[in-house]
């Protein structure tokens, strides 16, 4: 793991395309500073909504489970790398590959929780945390003996499609990311509050034992919620795979960007976790804009201790922990 | 955890330790160079480590940023050194305790709030993770360049800790053992009970009268400020410091990953699981440089850390006494040990 800590780690959105961008901004004068200002914050949105949907998959385990997924950051990477060799192979819209990720990473994670997690789920926060951490190495190895250390610039046209709304020019890829994932976002959470499941996971994250005694299923629940959380981050993972230079050394930012995500919006909450990820988006760019690309890799982790610092269970943080 | 441990006799203990480091002294003695600083290694986390495990394994406080006070110990020793010549035994103290104040700083911020368990150990990965992006940022500390100390003359000078990789391992020998026989005194001092107390159980050891919220802010200040002496020492045999390379998570999961194979809690659990995991870590990675695969060395970690966890969730260390006394016991004395167990089950 020493080795690895030397490679590039780059901010997972500092690409070089949008940064060419706001070198090159369209207008001038006043007019540009607005206009700047404005793409910036129109990427950080949309780039935010991303964001929510890999912390929502964070959130929806922890919510359900108590067990904070250290390995969060890979399994978007795995994402990243389905959407790679899927639009690389068929060469498939990019929706098509992210439903491809969310097939493979539901069962993936499915199979994960009933094999391995399980058995840690009632062990303390402490050996949770462990398990995980040798999870996210143990996945981090096999993606880098798997696809190697160098970076995979994506193959796919659509990194270079731009479409241009009165001041706003924004990527297509951005674009479609951030709908699929505001549409998944809304229609995950309508699932979890009117179906059959939505309601006896709920039970399961309000009272294990009671869920338990009214005959639920509680293993199942826990597999399947840790499927539907995998699938969360391999469908984001494959959305911004053709915004982002596919490699293993990301999954570190993603774990960590995850965390501070859900943490700004409070651990367990749906509503938070999007809070969360459009507020480090803009911030992200924003900074990005007003500092150096160095701040803006270190802002999220600033922003993180000033909430827990002030707001210690985030905007809408679960009670309990 | 501790109980299994602290039931051989103290005088048993004490030979024994002695006896571990007069064999390891030994091995520095006639093994060649690249054993030694292998073992160097091992021995210097086996230090780190020991802060790790009195600040999970007995003050009950889960860090993941340990290489925050790491980097700050080694980042303060090549600093006064390299710059301004100053030895690094001022470094060591001065890195001790600034990191002490800034262990003690997050403790006081996020217990005030009683902020605890997940949201402590994120902060203190947070906080690592913001000093690394900061200092590979800051021109003044060398940034992503790193900071290089001058290369060892190879004559052996105490007062600037210079010398070559045998002294060096001396230097970590001392450190390994000031750590578990530190961890033994303090586990057994009134501190050592109170902070496990603290661990089992915070609501009852505060309801006994214990201040835990000092407690918290002790343990993790020591524990911080003990790195920060191993970061220091770290930074000297490595020769040359980077942020990504001394206040990464890899340095994080380092120091944690003895502590949590070897025995958590326990003074020898760290030493001894440094001594199976680090070296793995290494024939791995070489493994992994020589057919050009990398990553197999982060599969070993994983695979280790979590079949420790799945087999032996107390760590090999309490494996090995329970071991050792049920070979030990005649077969009286065990049933009559047993039956003390049953009865204090049943009071």
């Amino acid at each position: 793991m020493s080795g690895n800590a030397s490679a590039v780690r780059g901010a997972p959105s500092s690409t070089k395309r949008s940064r060419c961008k706001l070198l090159h901004p369209p207008a001038s004068g006043g007019v540009l500073m607005l206009s700047l200002w404005l793409n910036v914050l129109a990427s950080g949105v949309l780039i935010g909504l991303v964001y929510g949907l890999v912390a929502l998959g964070l959130t929806i385990i922890f919510g359900v489970m108590r067990v904070v997924n250290f390995a969060h950051g890979e399994m978007v990477v795995f994402g990243v790398y389905i959407g790679y060799w899927t639009v690389r192979i068929w060469d498939i819209p990019i929706i098509a590959a992210a439903a491809i990720a969310a097939v493979i990473m539901f069962l993936f994670g499915y199979l994960l929780e009933a094999l391995v997690v399980k058995r840690f789920v009632n062990r303390p926060h402490h050996y949770q945390f462990i398990v995980f951490i040798g999870l996210s190495l143990l996945f981090s190895g096999v993606l880098l003996v798997s696809f190697g250390p160098d970076p995979r610039p994506t193959a796919s046209q659509l990194s270079f499609q731009t479409v241009a709304v009165g001041p706003l020019t924004l990527d297509w890829a951005r674009i479609q990311a951030a709908l699929t994932a505001g549409v998944l976002i809304a229609a995950l959470s309508a699932y979890l509050k009117y179906s059959a499941f939505g309601r006896s996971l709920r039970a399961a994250a309000n009272n294990r034992l009671g869920g338990l005694v009214v005959g639920l299923n509680i293993p199942r629940v826990y597999a399947v919620t840790f499927g539907i959380g995998s699938a969360c981050a391999g469908v984001a993972g494959a959305l911004i795979s053709p915004l982002f230079d596919a490699q293993p050394y990301l999954a570190v930012d993603f774990t960590l960007l995850a965390f501070v995500t859900v943490i700004v919006g409070g651990l367990g909450s749906f509503g938070g976790a999007l809070l969360g990820g459009l507020t480090i988006g803009v911030a992200e760019a924003v900074a990005a804009l007003m500092f150096t690309p160095s701040m803006k890799t270190a802002l999220p982790y600033a922003l993180l201790i000033i909430i827990l610092i002030l707001r210690p269970r985030g905007f809408f943080g679960a009670k309990e922990v | 955890m501790q109980k299994k441990f602290d039931q051989t006799s103290d005088p048993k203990r004490w030979g024994a330790g002695v006896l571990v480091f007069a064999i390891l002294a030994m091995v520095g003695s006639i093994s060649n160079a690249y054993i030694i600083s292998l073992l160097t290694v091992v021995l210097l986390f086996a230090f780190m480590g020991q802060s790790w495990n009195l600040m999970l394994g007995i003050g009950g406080q889960l860090s993941i940023g340990h290489a925050l006070f790491v980097g700050i110990g080694a980042y303060s020793v090549a600093i006064l050194n390299i710059k301004y010549g100053i030895t690094p035994w001022i470094g060591l103290i001065l890195g001790a305790a600034i990191a002490g104040l800034i262990g003690a700083v997050l403790a006081w911020l996020s217990f005030r709030f009683e902020v605890r368990g997940i949201y402590f150990a994120l902060l203190t990965i947070a906080a690592a993770e913001f000093a690394r992006i900061m200092f590979g940022g800051w021109d003044y500390v060398g940034g992503m360049q790193g900071l290089f100390f001058q290369a060892p003359t190879g004559s052996m000078d105490l007062a600037m800790l210079r010398g070559d990789t045998r002294f060096y391992y001396f230097v970590a020998l001392t450190l390994a053992a000031i750590g578990v026989a530190g961890t033994e005194m303090i586990s057994r001092s009134y501190l050592g009970y109170v902070w496990r107390a603290m661990r089992d159980d915070d609501d009852a050891a505060r309801a006994l009268g214990v201040q835990t919220f000092r407690h918290k802010i002790l343990v993790i200040s020591i524990s911080a400020a003990t790195a920060a002496i191993g970061g220091g020492v770290l930074g000297l045999v490595q020769g040359a410091i980077f942020p990504d390379s001394i206040m990464g998570m890899g340095i994080s999961v380092d120091v944690l990953i003895g502590p949590v194979v070897g025995g958590l809690g326990t003074a020898f659990g760290p030493l001894v699981g440094s001594m199976a995991a680090i070296p793995l870590h290494h024939a791995m990675g070489a493994l992994g440089d020589s057919f050009g695969i990398p990553g197999l060395n982060s599969i070993a970690y994983g695979a280790v850390l979590i079949l420790v966890v799945w087999f032996l969730p107390d760590g090999i260390w309490p494996a090995v006494v329970r071991l050792y006394g049920a070979i030990q016991l005649p077969a009286r004395v065990r049933i009559s040990k047993l039956q003390e167990v049953e009865n204090d089950r049943a009071a």
